[in-house]
C-alpha cells in the first residue's frame, strides 16, 4: 500500500509543481542577490542570507531558511489535508477500503507519502541551491558567516543559550555561526542534520492535516486549517503574554536548526524540537486513528 | 452467501435501514428493489464494512462483518454508488493501482496482474481503451471501469449498486449478458436498483426495501407465478365467450381475460368450440404490480417511518 500510495504522489502534477516552486524561491533570491550584490546586513532578513555573498556553499542553508516559514508548510498540509478527504470527495475512499486496505495501513500509507513529499522537498530544495549558490554567487571568498539574525537569535537561545556570535573571520574557508571555523566535509553533516531536522519539523504540520483530513471531506478544510493552526502558533511564540504554553507550540523550535551551524553544535533546542514534533505526531495521529478506524464512510 | 439478522443503522433519530434480515444464497441474482432513499446504500456500505450497524448482525460468504471484513472482501467485487478513479490517470493506471492496493500479499506475478487487468478491461468492453485519463470518460465508460474494477480480482460474491446506471441501451444489454454468464459460472450476484425491468430481467431472487425496511424477500419465479388467468386474443370473441360459459371475467374488443388454469386445456376446448384463437397467454403479475402493492408512498423521503405493520412476508 505504500507503493501505491508513493506511486499517486508521484503522479500528481501537484507534487512537482510544489516542489518546483519551492526550488524557485531561493532561485529568483540568489538572482536579486547576485545582479544587486546587495545581501540583508548581519541580523537583518531571513537567517544566512547576509553570508550568502561571501560563500555560495552556504546558500542550502539560506534557501532552506527562505521555505520554512510559508511555503514548505503550505505544501506539506496540502498534500497531508487531501489524504484522507481527498479520497473521501473523489470517491475513491471506499473503493481502496472494499479492496480492503486496512484503515490503519491507509493512515501509515497516507504518513509515508507525506514523510517523503517532504523529504523530496527539502533534498530538492538544498540541491538545487546548492548548484545556485556555488553557481550564482560564485564559491567561498574567504569569508566567514556573520553573526546570526538578531530577530532569530533571541528566541533560539533564550537565557543566553552559549553560542556566541561573532564577526568576520578573514581567513577561514567557511565559519560556523560561532565564529569557528567548519571543513566542508563539517558543513555537509550539518546540512544534512538541518534536513532531517526541518523534515521532522513538518512532522507535526503533517499529523494536525491527517487528522483534520479524517475529520472533513473537504481537502482544503483539512489544509487551511493546520495552516490556521501553524499561523495562530506563530503569533503566540512572539508573543511574551503566552510565554507559559510557548514551549508547547508546534512552531516553537521550528528554527532550531539554526543552532546545527554553531560549533560546537547546540543541541538543547533541536533535543527540544525533535520531542516537541513527536508529541504532536503522536496525539494527532492517534486521534486520527481512533477517529477514522471507527467512522462511517458515506461517501 | 450474505445473511443478516435484524440489521438497523440510525442516524441520530433517523433509522436508515430497520431490522432487515436479508438472506441471500450461493448462485442467486438477487435484486434489492427500493425507491431511492429507502436505505439500499447504506445496506450495502454495511455488508462491505463502510457503515458499522447500530445492531444486528452480518455474516458475507460466512464470516462475521465488519470484524472479518479484511477475510471477506478479497473475494468480493463491489459498486458502490457511483464509480470512482483517478481522474488524472488512464483507465488502465487505476484499475492496476487499485489491485496493487488490496491486501499485502499480493495475487500472482507482475504479468498475471497485468493480464488481470487486461482481462476486467475486455469483459466490460473497454479492451481497446487508450492512454486518455478518465477525466475525458464518459458516463457509460466511467461505469464499465467501475465494474472492472469490481471484476480485476475474479470475486466469488458481486455487489453490484445500481450498476447500470448512466449505461445507454446496448451497454444496459451487454452489462446483463456479463453479469449471467458470470452467474452461470459460479458467482454469485447481489445488485440494487430502483429499475424494475432491469431486475426482473436479471434476477432470480428479489427484495424490496422500503423506508429501510425489507418487505418482500422472495424468488422472483414464486413471485411470478401464475395467476390462473389466462389471456386470450381472438377474432370471434363471441363465440369465445359462449364456449366459455362465465368463465370470462373480463372483455376489451377481441382480448379476454379468462379464469382458467391450464392454458393447453383451454386451448383445446376454444379449438373444439370453432374459436381461432389467435393469441394465448398465462397471465403473471409483473413485478412492477408486486413492489408498489408491498411499498409505500415513502419514496426519496430518506428514512421516513414505515407502516408499523410492514413485516416480511
Amino acid at each position: 500500500m505504500i507503493a501505491v500510495e508513493l506511486l499517486k504522489l508521484s503522479r500528481r502534477a501537484r507534487t512537482w509543481f510544489s516542489v518546483a516552486l519551492m526550488c524557485a524561491l531561493p532561485l529568483v533570491v540568489a538572482i536579486f542577490i547576485a545582479v544587486t550584490h546587495l545581501a540583508p546586513p548581519p541580523g537583518q532578513g531571513s537567517a544566512f542570507l547576509s553570508a550568502v555573498l561571501d560563500d555560495g556553499q552556504l546558500y542550502p542553508a539560506a534557501a532552506l531558511a527562505l521555505v520554512l516559514p510559508v511555503f514548505l508548510p503550505v505544501a506539506v498540509a496540502v498534500v497531508a489535508g487531501d489524504s484522507i478527504a481527498g479520497e473521501a470527495s473523489a470517491g475513491t475512499l471506499r473503493y481502496l477500503l472494499a479492496r480492503p486496505v486496512g484503515r490503519t495501513r491507509l493512515l501509515v500509507a497516507k504518513l509515508v507519502a507525506v514523510i517523503t513529499f517532504t523529504l523530496i522537498a527539502v533534498i530538492a530544495v538544498t540541491v538545487t541551491s546548492y548548484a545556485t549558490g556555488v553557481l550564482i554567487l560564485g564559491p567561498s571568498r574567504a569569508a566567514a558567516v556573520g553573526a546570526p539574525p538578531g530577530g532569530l537569535s533571541g528566541s533560539i537561545t533564550p537565557g543566553g543559550g552559549g553560542a556566541p556570535t561573532a564577526g568576520l573571520q578573514p581567513g577561514a574557508a567557511i565559519t560556523s555561526l560561532s565564529g569557528t571555523p567548519l571543513t566542508t566535509l563539517h558543513l555537509a553533516e550539518r546540512v544534512l542534520g538541518a534536513m532531517s531536522f526541518i523534515t521532522v519539523s513538518m512532522l507535526g504540520v503533517a499529523a494536525i492535516a491527517i487528522f483534520l483530513s479524517t475529520l472533513t471531506d473537504s481537502a482544503l478544510g483539512a489544509a487551511l486549517g493546520a495552516l490556521a493552526t501553524l499561523v495562530g502558533s506563530e503569533i503566540l511564540v512572539t508573543l511574551n503574554a503566552a510565554s507559559t504554553v510557548q514551549p508547547y507550540l508546534p512552531t516553537r523550535y521550528w528554527l532550531a536548526w539554526i543552532d546545527f551551524f554553531r560549533q560546537p553544535i547546540f543541541w538543547r533546542n533541536i533535543e527540544r524540537g525533535f520531542g516537541i514534533q513527536a508529541v504532536y505526531v503522536l496525539v494527532f495521529l492517534g486521534a486520527a486513528w481512533a477517529n477514522f478506524a471507527t467512522r462511517d464512510i458515506t461517501t | 452467501m450474505i445473511t443478516t439478522q435484524d440489521l438497523t443503522k440510525r442516524y441520530g433519530k433517523v433509522e436508515a435501514v430497520r431490522e432487515v434480515s436479508l438472506d441471500v444464497r450461493e448462485g442467486d441474482r438477487y435484486g434489492l428493489l427500493g425507491p431511492n432513499g429507502s436505505g439500499k446504500s447504506t445496506l450495502v456500505r454495511m455488508l462491505l464494512g463502510l457503515v458499522y450497524a447500530t445492531s444486528g448482525s452480518i455474516s458475507v460468504l460466512g464470516e462475521a462483518v465488519p470484524r472479518h471484513v479484511g477475510r471477506v472482501l478479497p473475494q468480493i467485487g463491489a459498486l458502490i454508488e457511483e464509480p470512482a478513479a483517478y481522474p488524472h490517470l488512464s483507465g488502465r493506471a487505476n484499475l492496476r493501482l487499485l489491485d496493487a492496493a488490496g491486501p499485502s500479499t499480493p495475487h500472482g506475478s507482475r504479468r498475471t496482474r497485468r493480464r488481470r487487468v487486461d482481462d476486467a478491461l475486455e469483459q466490460v468492453g473497454l479492451a481497446g481503451i487508450d492512454r486518455r485519463p478518465v477525466r475525458a470518460y464518459s458516463l457509460g465508460m466511467r461505469q464499465r471501469l467501475g465494474l472492472a474494477a469490481a471484476l480485476v480480482r475474479r470475486p466469488r460474491l458481486l455487489i453490484l449498486d445500481e450498476p447500470t446506471n448512466g449505461l445507454d441501451p446496448r451497454g444496459i444489454r451487454d452489462i446483463r449478458d456479463l453479469l449471467i454468464s458470470l452467474n452461470a459460472s459460479g458467482v454469485t450476484v447481489f445488485l440494487s436498483s430502483h429499475l424494475l425491468p432491469e431486475v426482473s430481467a436479471l434476477c432470480t431472487r428479489v427484495g424490496v426495501l422500503d423506508s429501510g425496511a425489507l418487505v418482500l424477500q422472495e424468488q422472483l419465479a414464486s413471485l411470478q407465478a401464475p395467476t390462473g388467468r389466462v389471456l386470450v386474443s381472438t377474432d370471434d370473441p363471441e363465440r369465445a365467450v359462449a364456449a366459455l360459459d362465465g368463465l370470462v371475467e373480463h372483455r376489451d374488443g377481441a382480448d379476454l381475460v379468462v379464469r382458467f388454469p391450464d392454458a393447453a386445456a383451454l386451448n383445446a376446448r376454444l379449438v373444439a368450440a370453432g374459436v381461432p384463437v389467435r393469441s394465448l397467454l398465462v397471465q403473471r403479475r409483473s413485478l412492477e404490480e408486486i413492489v408498489l402493492n408491498v411499498t409505500g408512498s415513502g419514496s426519496d423521503q430518506f428514512g421516513a417511518p414505515a407502516t408499523p405493520d410492514a413485516s416480511t412476508p
